[in-house]
């Protein structure tokens, strides 16, 4: 019998496409809170509300990334994984310390508390399932 | 019809009630499936019908209210919220049919415990005129 080749991990397929549906939720959920703020009442806080927009463009980014599999996709996955985990700190500590600058809620504001702290979460799942699904092979 | 609210909010009833404690039976039941294994199966699709149409007739409720001249406290995040509750049932029906592993069953199980977030959030954005 000849030996099958061992399918190749991708990162869309299982534990994955769950963890893109939740992606596609907090893209769902940055995007249209920094399209509200930005719409609304952008003068009252441009720091956070701007974050909120990058935030919501990173979660996208991720999702697709993570759904396009591949290895541009991978990398894409990669980099946005990192720039939230980078992120979700900096803003949390910053938000902590200085209320000034964070003067309205944005996903990662406290760590991502207002969203019982996944933004916190998720980079880490997502950076430990690229790992998983990594090509052992070379 | 002029049911649910004489004095209160359209999106505080029954029928958000109902949508609530319907998600969290889904999200259980889908649960237990990915816990065992199981992909999503004929009843967690039905419950997500069922869920959707619950949905439905509260933005109808919702919206009949607005129609009636009754306002939201923060209109833009309350259709924000509405437009975004009844895409979630259809969306985590998408995604389990996309994948028929117990991924799919935690697929459903976490948006149905996403839902009756912003169920009441919903109701939250409704009356903020008093605080």
């Amino acid at each position: 019998m000849v030996e099958t080749a061992a399918p190749r991990r991708t990162t869309n397929r299982g534990p994955g496409r769950l963890l893109i549906a939740v992606y596609i939720l907090f893209a769902i959920a940055a995007s249209s809170r920094a399209g509200l703020q930005i719409a609304t009442k952008f003068d009252e806080a441009p720091v956070a509300y701007a974050l909120s927009a990058v935030a919501a463009l990173i979660y996208i980014v991720a999702a697709v990334g993570l759904a396009r599999a591949g290895h541009a996709g991978r990398r894409l996955a990669l980099a946005c994984c990192s720039i939230e985990l980078v992120g979700v700190i900096a803003v949390g500590a910053l938000s902590l310390a200085d209320r000034e600058l964070f003067p309205d809620e944005t996903v990662w504001s406290q760590f991502g508390s207002g969203y019982g702290y996944v933004p916190l979460v998720l980079p880490l799942l997502g950076l430990f399932w690229l790992w998983r699904t990594r090509d052992t092979s070379r | 019809m002029t049911g649910a609210a004489a004095a209160g909010s359209p999106v505080d009833g029954v029928l958000a009630t109902a949508s609530i404690v319907l998600s969290l039976v889904l999200a259980l039941w889908s649960l237990v499936a990915a816990v065992r294994s199981r992909p999503p199966d004929r009843w967690q699709l039905i419950g997500l019908v069922v869920l959707e149409l619950a949905l439905l007739a509260l933005a109808v409720v919702a919206l009949v209210a607005i129609g009636g001249g009754e306002r939201p406290g923060e209109p833009g995040a309350f259709f924000g919220y509405l437009v975004t509750l009844v895409c979630l049932p259809p969306l985590a029906a998408v995604l389990a049919r996309m994948e028929p592993t117990r991924w799919g069953s935690a697929i459903v199980c976490v948006v149905c415990l996403v839902t009756p977030v912003v169920v009441v959030r919903l109701q939250q954005t409704w009356e903020v005129l008093g605080g």
